[in-house]
């Protein structure tokens, strides 16, 4: 385990529900405590990726609005 | 009393591609997070699962097949359809906005493991067989099936 995302994809553009989809497909391809991180431009994942994570059990490091995008790091809890 | 799983199950009945589209949005999302998703395609629905060729036997079953062909690129929206310029012009401005393709939606639902279950009945019903589904499709099955999934369903829709 460590803190540098072991995985780092690109979301910009795309909208429900793929942010979710692809950040499933991904978290099948890191370990568990592994980081995941993303950059998406849906305003959607402010509150989507939060509420994936609640229900998929995993959680979510950060997530933030910048500038012209949305950032968020989760992490593979099991 | 039969306990709760984290699943889910969808019927759906329409065949309208706004609806499918909802079906298979929902779907999705719920795969993404870890959720047993099974969806159960009946009656117009089926079309959802069709691979679009011309289905049908006697001459009502072919009329049928002409008239409500399949496929997710032959279903239109349930509203401002108008023979056919309205499904042109929301996928031209679904593509503008970058949404998803509802293809690229199904074949993002089998990816992530969600089941697509036929109707037996309604497949009789319209003469279309196994091989007018796309391969992906399930074994059809009756409503004792789709209700002995839904019974253990923490969630339930219908479309």
């Amino acid at each position: 385990m460590s803190d540098t995302p072991k995985l780092s994809l690109d979301f910009k553009g795309l909208l429900c529900p793929m942010p979710v989809v692809k950040l499933a497909m991904a978290m099948k391809q890191v370990q568990v405590g592994d980081l995941i991180e993303a950059v998406a431009t849906d305003p959607g994942v402010m509150a989507d990726i939060p509420a994936w994570a609640r229900t998929s059990g995993n959680e979510v490091v950060t997530l933030e609005k910048r500038e012209k995008d949305f950032r968020f790091v989760v992490k593979r809890m099991k | 009393m039969i306990e709760k799983k984290n699943k889910l199950t969808m019927v759906v009945l329409s065949g309208d591609m706004d609806k499918v589209m909802a079906a298979y949005i929902i779907a999705n999302g719920a795969a993404a997070a870890g959720t047993e998703v099974v969806m159960f395609f009946t009656f117009w629905g089926i079309k959802a699962i069709q691979k679009g060729n011309l289905t049908g036997k006697s001459v009502f079953g072919r009329m049928l097949g002409v008239m409500n062909r399949g496929g997710l690129d032959a279903i239109g929206p349930s509203r401002l359809n108008m023979g056919g310029m309205g499904r042109w012009m929301f996928k031209l401005m679904m593509k503008k906005h970058g949404v998803t393709p509802l293809t690229e939606l199904r074949d993002s639902a089998i990816a992530l493991g969600v089941k697509l279950i036929p109707c037996e009945m309604s497949m009789n019903v319209m003469e279309i067989d196994c091989d007018d589904l796309i391969p992906e499709a399930q074994e059809p099955v009756g409503v004792a099936t789709m209700l002995e999934h839904a019974n253990e369903s923490g969630v339930q829709f219908f479309i």
